[in-house]
């Protein structure tokens, strides 16, 4: 981390690449991914897909996890409606998503940072296209800022120092932060010293 | 209200001497003026103590899934119409046997001086009475008449200030979370005034992984916040516990009052009014909003 920041968002070529983080289901999703990769479908290599039993056990822990850990967008994907292979997990989480999405955007996500999805097992072009898109959405919107600075402000230095790298985020010094609301409040100076 | 304290004392000094419940749990006079604490009797000669006033604020139902007040027996609580819809919710979460709790619903005008924001939307200023709607979870004792006229249920000025954050622009909502979230000292007040929160084991306790991180940092309370408004979306009953334990101030009832409006808009359902209905999370309808999927 420390010879090459974000090398793995940089492909190695300095062009800055999405990274999404896919939570799909082992039934369908996972399935059809599969499908996708065995008719050697090309798609994105942007993603990276987590296994679960079932969208319903995806919990909105996850999402945020994911983008504590420096995603820039997450897919959530799974068995049609009806199709469930324990019945009834996604139409639970269904409810839990639509609540959830509505949560983040109240509190200023971009949803085209969080979407969801039903791909089949039969649906390994689906998977493709619904990466494709999701991918060039976020890669439309650029880094997810907002959450990588809230991550330097509470310690996570690796992602002080990406940011710093890459020329500061809208304040237009490189090598700045943007000071963080509670750090303009009490007029001190940015740190990176407040561990976890 | 001076009748009504005193039909109080005479209710507690009832059941305690009784033995009908062994522990009565009411408002008592605070160390200030315009005060008031949570009372716990477990004798009929305290029953004096109890106070009902302006400032009755603390949501007692939150006492009644505490292993130390159930653990002596039947337990007596003294409930406003906004609390009686936390023991709603309770109980359809089979939380706790209603044969072991009698509920002493107040009828209520509203509390603060100056009234609270949310008393002036209040639609349940007198809980229910046995005998009536049975979906309405009915008190074993209902004291006094409220004057207060009842608002509307779907009264869209209670939902004014959500209005106002979803008339920003997404990095306005943004950076106003930011501010609000960065402030918290993560005391976990609002979690344990809540009637609702009633975990063992709470997510942000787990650490194994550790889910949520417990310092104050940003990301640490941002994760909590959200993980809290979700555990709470469609179960919350809008009593503004937490926002009034909040040290700092923080808004946390428009979080919950969003997610009660997202709750109203897809599953036509209201937290903590109907006892006989199942909690909006806990079941789905197939025909449930789709269009968010690809």
């Amino acid at each position: 981390m420390d010879q090459e920041p974000q090398s793995e968002q940089t492909s190695g070529t300095g062009v800055w690449q999405p990274k999404v983080i896919a939570f799909v289901c082992n039934w369908c999703t996972y399935a059809g991914a599969d499908l996708a990769g065995t008719s050697r479908l090309k798609y994105d290599a942007n993603i990276r897909v987590i296994r679960l039993p079932c969208t319903g056990r995806i919990d909105p822990l996850f999402v945020i996890k994911a983008f504590e850990r420096g995603a820039d967008g997450v897919l959530v994907s799974g068995c049609h409606p009806g199709d469930c292979h324990y019945n009834t997990g996604n139409y639970h989480a269904r409810r839990r998503w639509t609540l959830f999405r509505e949560l983040l955007e109240f509190v200023g996500v971009d949803l085209r940072r969080v979407q969801f999805a039903w791909v089949s097992a039969a649906e390994g072009a689906k998977w493709a296209e619904v990466v494709n898109a999701m991918v060039q959405h976020v890669r439309e919107l650029g880094p997810f800022d907002g959450y990588h600075i809230m991550l330097a402000h509470s310690g996570q230095t690796e992602w002080l120092k990406t940011m710093a790298a890459k020329g500061g985020n809208g304040s237009g010094v490189p090598g700045t932060l943007p000071v963080s609301p509670r750090e303009a409040k009490e007029e001190g100076g940015v740190t990176d010293g407040r561990r976890c | 209200m001076a009748d009504a304290v005193e039909e109080l004392r005479a209710l507690a000094r009832d059941l305690l001497s009784k033995g009908a419940v062994q522990v009565f749990v009411g408002y008592g006079a605070g160390s200030v003026a315009n005060r008031t604490i949570p009372l716990i009797i477990t004798s009929a000669d305290r029953a004096g103590e109890l106070v009902w006033n302006k400032h009755c604020l603390n949501n007692l139902a939150v006492y009644l899934t505490r292993q130390e007040v159930l653990k002596r027996g039947k337990v007596a609580v003294v409930l406003k119409g906004c609390d009686a819809r936390a023991v709603t919710g309770l109980l359809q979460e089979t939380q706790i046997p209603r044969e072991r709790v009698v509920l002493v619903g107040m009828a209520c005008d509203g509390m603060g001086e100056p009234l609270l924001e949310m008393c002036r939307h209040c639609d349940v200023h007198t809980p229910a009475a046995p005998g009536g709607d049975a979906h309405r979870l009915a008190c074993d004792h209902v004291i006094g008449t409220a004057t207060a006229a009842n608002a509307a249920p779907d009264d869209e000025a209670a939902f004014a200030d959500v209005a106002k954050i979803e008339a920003m622009s997404p990095a306005q909502r943004w950076a106003f979370w930011q501010e609000q979230f960065s402030r918290c000292v993560r005391c976990y007040a609002c979690r344990q005034v809540c009637p609702l929160c009633y975990c063992k084991r709470c997510a942000v306790e787990k650490n194994e992984p550790q889910w949520i991180a417990s310092s104050a940092h940003e990301a640490g309370n941002f994760a909590w916040h959200m993980i809290r408004a979700m555990h709470l979306a469609g179960r919350c009953v809008a009593c503004g516990a937490c926002e009034r334990a909040c040290p700092q101030h923080i808004p946390l009832t428009l979080l919950s009052k969003k997610m009660a409006k997202s709750v109203a808009a897809h599953f036509k359902y209201r937290a903590g009014t109907d006892p006989t209905a199942a909690p909006a999370v806990k079941t789905f309808d197939s025909s449930d909003d789709n269009s968010f999927f690809r």
